[in-house]
């Protein structure tokens, strides 16, 4: 499904690879697939990771190339090309074409200039001026015509539509200005705007392309993300074969195989076998269900015990990519109160400027001035006045905030959630898989012989347990040992002329080591390990707290921040972590509605809440504060309900976002200020007539420009800005 | 003045060239991957004796 012809018996194929970052890398993947049989080129882009490989249809199967380049030591993920993607990159293209000629016509037609007004125009030599006007004309003319494009087709929509946009006055000031001039020319005049109409063309091209680059980065970026992250299932086909299948390939009516350990990957119905799973991440509660034939099954849910078929329901919704597409597109396009606010604005003031424009002809017609001058200072101050300063100001930051957020690992979910987060004073964490990581790890790693870790380890490969494995991970071991098994107690095995045991307390006849580990961990679950017969370790195994959550909670303390943590856990767990991170104020046990009530209880202090939570529980929570972060961990209607949502195993992002948001609201009421005066300035000159359109020209793009590169000190604010 | 004939078609011409190399660029897919050509540039791939390498 991911492979494309792009021409007759040929066969292509995109592929996201990870791990490809240098000239090394290139070769390497070129020359590796270039090898395989078949193939008939692989071109490597080193700036978007992706390798496009094109090969004789039917001679090979796409999975020979994912094979070929995992061999090579890259492991790579097909995706196909979103249809919206290729959409932008086509309007992209056509940007950049028109700001070429654009620049083209600007730069020839400036050198005209350039002679013009260093004394041609005021020559008694009427001849070569109008030489150079009638040049000025062929260059910017046609220039015009096709560069200008995007600005007429949108002012023509919006015109069709019975609405008015920023394109609508510039494209009547460029139209104005530029039969003005062919009539001044006409008339061996002295005075013409050719150039005025093509630096402004170029200017706003200039702005467009930028923007329309920056989002379309943003969802690379995204895409590429989502096929690395792209679940996969074992698919059983009619003939029982089991197929290694992307989600997306999985249709509803299909037999999935869940292997014990593997996480569901699809919602649907058990057909066969019986097992336990955890459905955490789905609904909050961590305690393993008993499912059997006829039971649901959702996607995420961690299958523990034994081997399933599951009967699909629902397939590819739900899953990473749709998440992070439908964030993505949220984010892009929902248009946030001050977007709403300036574009009320943009909306409103456009007819303003044509009736300016209309009243400032009129009257100084009445004051009697001739009509041409009268209308090139019509002319100018409907350019002067285009609201694209405006317009700019506040989406030019979204973009660019976002777009940093995005690079820190955070997806903003609803659009006005910058605004909201800028406003935070009080932040409410959840504890579990939060604060914390959400695998359980080896909390007593220092006090473990390594030779204890190491069989231990190995021992634990054998089990499925989660216990077991966070023991496995811990010790890094490879090896199984071909252990027995006893459900509910441990395992074990004769190794080495001795018999070795991990299990409970209990199997292993630990009780006394064990109560000593639980009393320095008292939120930790045990595991103990019998090595020797005179020798016993116990194992502390918990969720530990995300790598950097101490610096970052420290950091936001510092800020101002009021912190505290609502948890549903129990209180000694929930002390603990609260000791380990530095965190004062803490409420264990708490349900979903205790929750409600203490965030309500802030709100109505006057605080504004942030709410940190990833567990099916928190949704209603996430909802009630002022606006919410989930990690990408948690349950997808949690996410949803979440107004941004933060990657990877670092609490650092939250932070960032904070710092961003403030940053950027900043900008955004300082860039409305800056258009604000620009206009109050700009105007009145206008209308007096003391600007010519080059003028007007110059400084509205200037101001466009200005807003903009306000806009991108959003993206500088760092860690510690 | 008479130079202008001249002058101002050569300077429109070069102009025009460098358009027209601009779109070829863009078209060519020039502009598609900015950090690889760098690599690409200080690779052996030309050299003869690049059998066995992995």
């Amino acid at each position: 499904m991911f492979v494309r012809h792009p021409a007759e018996g040929v066969a292509a194929m995109d592929l996201v690879v990870d791990g490809l970052h240098c000239g090394a890398c290139i070769s390497t993947i070129e020359k590796g697939l270039g090898r395989v049989r078949g193939v008939r080129g692989a071109r490597v882009n080193l700036a978007s990771k992706r390798v496009t490989v094109e090969w004789d249809d039917g001679a090979l199967a796409p999975e020979a190339i994912l094979d070929r380049l995992s061999g090579l030591g890259y492991p790579a993920y097909p995706f196909a090309a979103a249809a919206a993607d290729s959409v932008e990159a086509v309007e992209e293209r056509r940007l950049l074409k028109c700001l070429g000629v654009a620049a083209f016509g600007a730069m020839n037609v400036m050198l005209i200039s350039v002679a013009l007004w260093s004394g041609a125009a005021d020559s008694e030599a009427w001849a070569t001026r109008d030489f150079f006007h009638w040049l000025s004309a062929l260059v910017v003319l046609p220039t015009v015509a096709y560069a200008g494009r995007p600005f007429f087709d949108s002012a023509v929509r919006a015109l069709r539509q019975a609405t008015f946009n920023m394109d609508v006055p510039i494209t009547i000031g460029v139209t104005l200005a530029l039969l003005l001039s062919v009539a001044q020319t006409l008339q061996h005049g002295r005075e013409t705007y050719f150039e005025s109409a093509a630096m402004l063309v170029l200017f706003l091209l200039a702005g467009r392309f930028l923007d329309s680059r920056m989002r379309r980065k943003t969802r690379d970026v995204a895409t590429n993300l989502a096929a690395i992250k792209a679940e996969k299932a074992i698919k059983l086909t009619d003939g029982g074969e089991a197929v290694e299948t992307p989600i997306e390939a999985v249709a509803p009516g299909d037999l999935v195989l869940a292997r014990a350990g593997d996480r569901i990957a699809v919602d649907g119905i058990v057909e066969d076998g019986r097992s336990e799973v955890d459905q955490s991440l789905v609904t909050g509660e961590t305690a393993p269900i008993a499912v059997a034939p006829g039971a649901l099954v959702y996607a995420g849910a961690l299958n523990l015990t034994g081997a399933l078929r599951v009967r699909v329901s629902h397939a590819a919704t739900g899953t990473l990519l749709d998440e992070v597409n439908a964030l993505l597109g949220k984010a892009v396009e929902q248009r946030s109160s001050y977007v709403r606010l300036a574009d009320r604005a943009s909306r409103l003031y456009a007819p303003v400027v044509h009736l300016t424009a209309l009243t400032t002809f009129l009257g100084w017609l009445a004051v009697g001035l001739a009509w041409e001058p009268a209308l090139v200072i019509a002319i100018t101050v409907l350019i002067i006045t285009c609201p694209c300063a405006l317009g700019l100001a506040v989406p030019a930051v979204q973009v660019v905030a976002a777009s940093a957020m995005f690079r820190r690992g955070v997806m903003l979910n609803s659009g006005d959630a910058l605004e909201r987060l800028a406003d935070v004073d009080a932040i409410v964490f959840d504890k579990t898989g939060t604060l914390t990581l959400p695998q359980p790890s080896l909390a007593n790693l220092v006090d473990i012989a390594p030779e204890d870790l190491a069989l231990a380890g190995s021992l634990a490969l054998a089990s499925k347990h989660p216990l077991a494995k966070a023991v496995a991970a811990a010790a890094g071991a490879t090896n199984p040992l071909a252990a027995h098994e006893f459900p509910g107690q441990g395992v074990t095995v004769f190794h080495d002329g001795k018999r070795l045991k991990l299990g409970s307390a209990a199997y292993c006849k630990a009780e006394a080591e064990a109560a000593e580990v639980a009393a320095r961990w008292p939120d930790a679950s045990l595991i103990a390990f019998r090595g020797a017969p005179e020798r016993a370790v116990v194992f502390a195994i918990r969720q530990a707290p995300r790598p950097d959550a101490r610096e970052v909670v420290a950091g936001l303390a510092r800020e101002g921040y009021a912190i505290e943590i609502l948890s549903g856990d129990r209180r000694e767990a929930v002390e603990e972590v609260a000791r380990e991170l530095g965190i004062a104020h803490f409420s264990a046990g708490l349900k979903p509605a205790d929750k409600i009530a203490r965030l309500k209880a802030l709100r109505g202090e006057g605080r504004h809440v942030l709410m940190v939570g990833d567990g099916l529980n928190d949704a209603p929570a996430l909802a009630a504060a002022n606006v919410s972060i989930s990690p990408i961990s948690a349950a997808h209607l949690t996410q949803a309900q979440a107004d941004a949502v933060f990657l990877g195993d670092r609490l650092a992002p939250v932070a960032d976002a904070l710092h961003l948001a403030r940053k950027a609201k900043g900008l955004m009421v300082g860039n409305l200020w800056l258009s604000a005066i620009y206009n109050l300035i700009a105007v009145p000159i206008a209308i007096l007539g003391f600007a010519s359109p080059l003028v007007a020209a110059l400084a509205m793009s200037g101001s466009s420009i200005l807003v903009t590169l306000n806009a991108l000190r959003a993206r500088s604010a760092g860690a510690r800005a | 003045m008479n130079v202008l004939v001249y002058l101002v078609p050569l300077a429109l011409a070069l102009g025009g060239l460098g358009l027209a190399a601009f779109l070829w660029a863009m078209r060519s897919g020039q502009f598609d991957d900015l950090e690889g050509a760098a690599w690409r540039a200080i690779s052996d791939d030309d050299l003869p004796e690049d059998e066995g390498k992995e």
